[in-house]
């Protein structure tokens, strides 16, 4: 099995050379290096003596704890996933579209916690801070699509890649200069402190509440891609742009559904996360926009249900993974290397499914 | 063939700009050491040719400059800002009196060059770079945070033998033996005292045995942790862990879950906000938490702390100098803290306006010590006397007591630290009392 296979360009003698068993090799080797650091680790963790080791309570907080943020991320994976589906461009202003509708359902959350708004008609004023972010990422989104990447539908692949990392930066220092760079602490509604007991397992109630809006909308997306007529547009879209307008498909329309969508999504996943850390500040979209964008790369580019499984696996990665990998190992501080653990893995199964868990097995060129 | 020719132009021109620049500093350099050597009016004749680091010459009314450098951005401007305006005031005091108008150091104004030093290495290279090129500069007031000062903020001014003096580094190994510069004072606790306050707060007063610390990757939350856990341990209490985190992390869920598990008496985190904030208010999700008690430091002692945290942030304790010594003075509430008020529009949000104001007004003493008047109205500083003045000071009265300097730059050698519980903290409500406050000098705990 090459690790590029027919998609690579320039075949002839760069094709005879990726068939050098060297490199295999040496990928081959790293991988069952990481493999054997995983196992090491697991086993380690899972015998230390009973006065060291995590309870059960522990683990299940932990697995829980990934659950929910994993939940969040694959809701902001499929705003990256759909536009690479049709557009074959990394979105990198994503994170900034998250940002921008967290922020603004702060103010509301802000005024509305301290007038006790918040706190009298809990659920009211939830789904409208929900309606206010997806509001102003759809804003955010469908602005970006016209001004940054649509001038730029023909161009050479790095130029819109390049345009949205500007666009990124652009967001972030508008939302910086406008509103400062304090982090900025978000109001949490009294009624959802605490945690529910569900299936004998206590859960915080803010997580439930994750878990559930977050699988509604997956759901809900899923459901109008394979159903209704526009979703039918989109995949045609994503399969094949010309053919596509050949048919009667308005393209131009099909894409800006497709931000709309991705909008919608990360306004949704900018309450989530702000009632989830309990802070919002203008930088906040740049860490979970590459994890985001990453689990999207892990689970499968350009597929929806591999956003979900990607965001859910990096989510669990980066909650269990330090924990059960690397406390056994006696490593100090395991916690700071929640990201080395979640990328080594990531390699990992690259090497050998190069296209991501639900991709093709082919790699794909970005 | 034309091309090469103006190729060649501009490459000797730039060339020429080079060498004018390196010889413009020489003669100035020179014109320093040849001008003086003049029997002043006050004082004996100073020789700029035998000080290692030369003279400032400043010229018949001409303003003194020193310089500020201080975290007057970002998130943790609460800190740096208020220094300034401590300076800022101290300045204006220099006629005796807060009326707006600044006073003057031997006959000359004070201008003041601020600048910002990020409470990060980076931050604080850029802005020694800029102070220390400026050959002017006396003397800089700063940093905010040991990370700026500690290997940077610090050796790049002492190149130049310009005197810096911090009102909140609290790093231990700024003053220590070998390590420091010698052109290097603070008016600030070292933390040697803090972290063994904090110690005896939790083990003596609170009755814990077992503790848990959280820092980041800054040199003042490190050496804090590093002094309470030494301290902690050597009366006979157990560190269940010790952790490290990023100041720009958000996410400590699983972190506090995995010290739960333990059941530490105690949490100590001594780092800056928001994760501080960040740290209270997830840990009260935290159900194995309910029972351990949250500790801070003054690196928390913002009001960003009780805003981003909310009612998480009630019960939680941070420990920072104990300002109810000197807040309940006289000149404090009467003068000096309406005088704040009246300049920045707010009371104080941080512990080191006093410690500022006194820095600044040490240094004054000390220029009006060595400087030498000249008969053309200009004034002699030389650096080395001038630092070794400050290093000389001895039974100064300042707000936040009695400073006497020793050799390796420490000023606060008795030092009060303060332990306050949310709600009822200082950075909040200026006349908030400690519900526990130590007072120790270096000697106490120089083992």
């Amino acid at each position: 099995m090459s690790a590029t296979g027919s998609r690579a360009v320039g075949g002839g003698a760069l094709g005879r050379l990726e068939r050098l068993p060297l490199r295999r090799i040496v990928l081959t080797a790293l991988s069952i290096g990481v493999l054997v650091a995983v196992v090491y680790g697991s086993y380690r963790t899972l015998t230390l003596p009973a006065g060291q080791r995590y309870s059960a309570s522990a683990w299940r907080d932990f697995i829980v704890l990934g659950i929910a943020q994993g939940a969040v991320y694959a809701l902001i994976a499929l705003g990256y996933t759909l536009v690479y589906g049709i557009l074959r461009m990394i979105n990198f202003a994503h994170g900034e579209v998250f940002m921008a509708g967290a922020f603004s359902s702060y103010f509301f959350a802000d005024a509305w916690k301290d007038s006790g708004f918040m706190d009298d008609r809990t659920w009211l004023s939830l789904v409208l801070l929900v309606l206010i972010a997806m509001g102003v990422s759809v804003l955010v989104a469908v602005l970006l699509e016209r001004i940054a990447y649509r001038p730029l539908r023909g161009a050479p692949r790095l130029v819109p890649l390049i345009t949205a990392i500007g666009a990124s930066l652009f967001l972030q220092n508008t939302f910086r200069g406008l509103f400062g760079s304090q982090t900025k602490g978000y109001p949490k509604p009294t009624a959802l402190e605490g945690t529910w007991t569900i299936l004998g397992i206590p859960i915080q109630k803010v997580q439930v509440i994750v878990l559930v809006v977050a699988t509604v909308s997956m759901i809900a997306l899923t459901l109008f891609v394979a159903r209704t007529k526009t979703g039918k547009s989109m995949r045609a879209a994503a399969e094949d742009q010309e053919i596509a307008s050949l048919m009667g498909i308005d393209v131009d329309r099909v894409i800006v559904t497709t931000f709309i969508i991705g909008g919608m999504l990360a306004g949704i996943a900018g309450v989530l996360f702000a009632l989830t850390f309990g802070n919002i500040s203008y930088f906040m979209g740049f860490a979970p926009g590459i994890t985001a964008f990453t689990a999207a790369v892990l689970g499968g580019i350009g597929s929806i249900s591999g956003a979900a499984i990607g965001g859910l696996t990096i989510g669990l990665l980066q909650s269990v993974g330090p924990a059960l990998l690397l406390t056994g190992a006696n490593v100090p501080s395991p916690f700071q290397l929640k990201d080395v653990v979640t990328f080594a893995i990531l390699i990992l199964v690259l090497v050998f499914r190069p296209g991501g868990i639900l991709g093709t097995g082919e790699a794909e060129k970005v | 063939m034309r091309k090469r020719n103006r190729l060649a132009l501009f490459a000797l021109l730039g060339a020429l700009t080079l060498v004018a620049a390196a010889c413009a500093d020489e003669d100035e350099g020179g014109a320093e050491t040849g001008a003086t050597g003049g029997t002043g009016t006050t004082g004996a004749a100073v020789d700029c040719e035998a000080d290692p680091f030369g003279c400032v010459e400043v010229g018949a009314g001409e303003p003194i400059t020193v310089g500020t450098l201080l975290a007057i951005s970002g998130d943790v401007a609460f800190l740096g800002l208020d220094s300034q305006y401590g300076v800022e005031l101290a300045v204006d005091y220099l006629d005796g009196a807060f009326d707006g108008t600044p006073g003057q150091i031997a006959g000359h104004d004070v201008s003041l060059v601020n600048e910002d030093d990020g409470c990060s290495a980076e931050g604080g290279q850029a802005g020694a770079t800029k102070l220390a090129a400026n050959t002017q500069m006396v003397a800089v007031i700063g940093t905010s945070c040991s990370s700026a000062a500690l290997g940077v903020a610090d050796k790049i001014l002492a190149d130049q033998g310009i005197m810096l003096i911090s009102p909140s580094n609290t790093n231990p190994n700024l003053t220590a033996e070998g390590v420091t510069t010698g052109f290097y004072a603070r008016t600030a606790h070292n933390d040697k005292i803090q972290g063994a306050i904090v110690a005896d707060f939790a083990y003596d007063e609170l009755g814990a045995t077992s503790a848990a610390t959280i820092n980041d990757e800054s040199p003042y939350a490190d050496a804090l942790a590093a002094v309470f856990r030494s301290v902690f341990e050597s009366k006979g209490g157990t560190i269940t862990t010790f952790e490290a985190i990023q100041s720009s992390d958000t996410d400590f869920k699983p972190l506090l879950t995995s010290i739960a598990e333990q059941s530490p008496d105690v949490l100590y985190f001594p780092d800056f906000n928001p994760a501080c904030a960040l740290i209270t208010s997830q840990a009260a999700d935290i159900p194995g938490l309910a029972d351990t008690a949250l500790i801070g430091s003054d690196g928390c002692a913002d009001p960003s702390f009780t805003e981003t945290a909310g009612a998480a942030a009630d019960g939680a304790y941070i420990s920072q100098p104990d300002t109810s010594a000197f807040t309940q003075g006289d000149f404090y509430q009467n003068d000096f803290l309406p005088a704040y008020e009246e300049l920045v529009g707010d009371t104080p949000t941080a512990a080191f306006h006093a410690h500022s104001f006194d820095a600044m007004n040490i240094l004054a003493d000390a220029i009006e010590a060595v400087a030498v008047q000249n008969d053309d109205g200009s004034l002699t500083i030389p650096r080395t006397a001038l630092k070794d003045a400050v290093l000389a000071t001895s039974g100064y009265e300042g707000i936040t007591g009695t400073i006497t300097c020793d050799a390796l730059g420490d000023c606060a050698t008795l030092v009060t630290i303060g332990v306050y519980q949310v709600p009822d903290v200082p950075f909040d409500d200026p006349q908030a009392k400690p519900v526990f406050s130590e007072t120790k000098s270096l000697a106490d705990v120089a083992a």
